[in-house]
This record gives structure tokens, sequence and C-alpha cells, in this order.
């Protein structure tokens, strides 16, 4: 119980401190607009077009939106050397990922509804009738980015060439999160739209293998 | 100050040795602090002494040796919670307020009542009037006063203060000096790493100099203290 006490008074900063600041979520929404946006000039968006690339762009501006956004989860806790602090707070050092996990997906989530509206308008394609269906994967696909996003962010914060480090360790390990969310997007935008229960089933094992690993190991990445 | 509710603390090192790759450190430093004592640790910079005040606050491990903490008997006890750490830098968070940064730490900690014990510690180092202030809008004097509040949350029986006048104005120097007084006579352990003489420095009653990783002094004649903590390069 101290754990989930100690993880929502934590989010509740994540939190406040972002919504307060709004550094994250206006870089992140402005430059998934940019990317969605600019390719619908590139080639003409038809319905059978937006079928065939739309999902891949969609994820693809969502990954290095995502990337944007990890960078400074950790960093920021170095300003003040907060993350000692916090270390020296918490009862279990595992709270202080799942603070930074939960505000990481919560933040990416929140970015990618706002943004399929517009990506529905440029690209032709209709979303509102596997609305919820949508969710879900974007759910679980933001999910399996901001696992080893937050746990790759904690390892970059503390190493020289940081901002090189972070998507060198992760983009590799997120490409078969890229590829199921991909596959699981394009099952739903399809003509006959069909949630794809297996790639599904992959993004949920991917985030519960991933989760386990960091609540094995969490402790080790925040140690100096 | 308020009523202390805390067990004197001590503190022993053994052996202590910390190595990063191939740099000592810290080697083999063993030295036993008595409750009560207040040690200031003098030493160039890369001396060691951030590195033994972070080991005894358990944010680094030691590479070799153990940190116990010791009753008022001499017994090894399990009192590391009742530690408080204050370092150069302020460990609160700019984008909260001081009350907002208090609360969390206070919850994160167990603390009963964190909303009364907050409000206390604002007003025991004179911020209530600026509790509701984004901490980034705070001087560098009004910082270090939060992150003396947030160090005594627990109601510590020994304070790990890692050059805590860094950046402080001679108001705050003397402000930070009667609040570690009034600590000290409290009957709580500090250990206090320091650059030169000040006002802060006159409240030890012993003086240890490290030097590459190890002690090179140590003394509590105040005659020594001097020599000890003015060493050029301190």
């Amino acid at each position: 119980m101290a754990l989930l006490a100690d993880t929502a008074v934590l989010l509740g900063k994540e939190l406040r401190t972002e919504f307060r600041s709004r550094e994250l979520l206006t870089t992140t929404v402005v430059f998934i607009l940019v990317i969605v946006v600019l390719f619908s000039f590139t080639f003409d968006p038809s319905v059978g077009e937006s079928r065939r690339f739309g999902p891949g762009l969609l994820w693809l501006s969502f990954l290095f939106a995502a990337s944007l956004m990890l960078q400074p989860c950790f960093l920021r806790e170095q300003n003040n050397d907060t993350l000692s602090a916090l270390r020296l707070s918490v009862q279990d050092p595992f709270s202080i990922f799942l603070a930074k996990l939960g505000a990481n997906t919560l933040f990416l989530l929140l970015t990618e509804v706002l943004m399929l509206p517009i990506f529905a308008i440029l690209y032709n394609v209709h979303i509102l009738a596997v609305f919820p269906q949508l969710v879900l994967v974007l759910f679980l696909g933001s999910l399996g980015v901001a696992i080893p996003g937050t746990a790759f962010s904690a390892i970059s914060a503390q190493a020289r060439m940081r901002e090189l480090m972070l998507p060198l360790l992760l983009l590799p390990l997120l490409t078969p999160v890229l590829i199921a969310s991909t596959e699981a997007t394009s099952g739903l935008l399809a003509e006959n739209p069909a949630l794809r229960i297996d790639w599904l089933g992959f993004l949920a094992g991917f985030d519960i293998v991933f989760l386990t690993a960091l609540w094995l190991f969490g402790e080790y990445l925040l140690e100096e | 100050m308020t009523a202390p509710a805390f067990a004197p603390t001590g503190i022993r090192f053994e052996n202590i040795e910390k190595r990063y790759g191939g740099l000592y450190a810290l080697r083999r430093v063993s030295l036993e602090v008595a409750p009560g004592d207040c040690v200031a640790f003098a030493g160039r910079n890369g001396s060691g002494k951030t590195t033994l005040l972070r080991i005894a606050a358990k944010l680094v491990r030691p590479s070799g040796g153990k940190v116990n903490f010791l009753n008022s008997g001499g017994e090894e006890t399990d009192l590391w919670a009742q530690t408080g750490f204050v370092a150069h830098a302020t460990m609160v968070y700019d984008e909260l307020t001081a009350e907002e940064n208090l609360l969390m730490f206070a919850k994160l900690q167990g603390i009963a009542e964190p909303g009364a014990r907050a409000a206390a510690l604002l007003e025991e180092v004179g911020l209530s009037e600026r509790r509701g202030s984004l901490v980034r809008t705070f001087s560098r004097g009004m910082r270090q006063r939060v992150a003396i509040a947030r160090a005594l949350l627990n109601d510590p029986s020994a304070l790990l203060l890692d050059e805590p006048a860094t950046g402080l104005d001679p108001e705050g120097i003397t402000w930070l000096a009667n609040a570690l007084r009034r600590m000290r006579d409290a009957g709580r352990t500090i250990l206090m790493s320091l650059h030169g003489e000040s006002e802060i420095s006159a409240l030890a009653t012993r003086a240890i100099r490290l030097d590459a990783g190890s002690v090179v002094a140590d003394t509590r004649a105040r005659s020594d203290m001097h020599a000890i903590l003015t060493f050029a390069g301190a």
C-alpha cells in the first residue's frame, strides 16, 4: 500500500509541475502537429493511401514526440538534486518509476488523443466508429514506449552525451512496439475495421515483461 | 526548534572505500562520531567529503566497508531513518511552492499530520508568509531555508550537511549558524562538510581533514581546528 500511496503523491507532483510549466505537452503537441501537417502535403491523402501510410506515419510521429518527452523526465530531477531527496523519502524506489511512467504515459496519450481528430481530417480517415478501440491501442502502445523510455531516461540522465544516449538505447528496443502498434492501428483503419487481438496481445506482453524488469532492476538505475 | 523526539544517534564508519573505476574517492576511512557531536569535514575539492556524507545518507553505495548507526549506548541500531540530509543543491522543486514541497516530502516519509508538520517547519524557518510562493521565486537563502525544513521533516537525530553555506550571503550564513546551533544544542548529531572558517565552522566540536580520500587530521582542540579548517585550499 505504501508503494501505491507514494506513487499517487509523486504522480500528483509530476502532473502539477507539468501543468504549471506546460513544457513537455506544448513541445510534443507542436512537434506532432508539424509532422502530420507536413506529410499531408507530400502525398495525396486519398482514403486508400491514408490507410496504407497513415498508421506508420502516426506512430513514427508519436515515437519522435515520445523521445522528446522522455529526455527531460529524469534530467529535471538533477537540477536541484531532487532525485536524492526522493530516494531518501520513498519507501520503495519503484514508486518513483511508477509515477514517472504514469505521467509519461498520460502525457503521451493526451497528446495522441488531441492529434487524432487533426489526423482524421487531414488524412481523410474515419476514426469515430473505432475510437474506443483506437484509444486502447494507443494506450498499450504508449505504455510500451513509456516503460523502457522511463528506464533509459534514468540511465541517460547520469551519462555523458545524454542527448545522444537516450534515442540510441531506446529506438532499437522500441521497434517491436512500433510494428505491433502500427499493425493494430492499421487493422482499425482498414475498410472493414477489426481489432487485431494478436498484436494487442503482443503489446500487452511487451508491457508486462518490461514493467516486471523495471520493478526488479529499477532501484539500481537510480544509484549514483 | 521543536522539542526533540529523537534518540541520540552516533555514526560509525568502518573501512569505507569508494572507487569510481580506478579512481579512489575514499580509502579505508574509519571513524566514529559520538551522539550529539558536531563534526566539520574539511579538505580540498575532490578530497572525499561529499562522498563520505552521501554514503552516510545511503545515497551512494560504498565499494567496501560499512556505516553503522549507534544509539546512546554505542550499540548498532537502525536509526538511519532518523537522519536528515542537506546538500549544496536545494533538493526541492522550483515549480512547487514551499508548502507543496514540504507537504509532498512529509507524505512520502509517512509523517503523521503532514500539513501541520509542514506549517510548523515553515514557521520555524521564517517562511510562513511565503509558504504559497513558488520556490523558484525565492532567493538562495530562502531556498536553503526550505532545504533545511525538508531535512527536519522527520525530526532527525542526525543531520548530514554537504556545504550547506554555499551561495549564502552573510545574513543567510548567520541564520544558518543560529539554526544549526539550536539543533546541536538540542542534541542532534551533525556532520557537515565546509570550505574554510565561518560562523558555521565555529559550531564544530570536532574537525576532520580529508585528503585524497583519507583522514589526515582529526581534532577536538579549538586551536588545531583553526589549522584544519583554514589549511591552504580548504
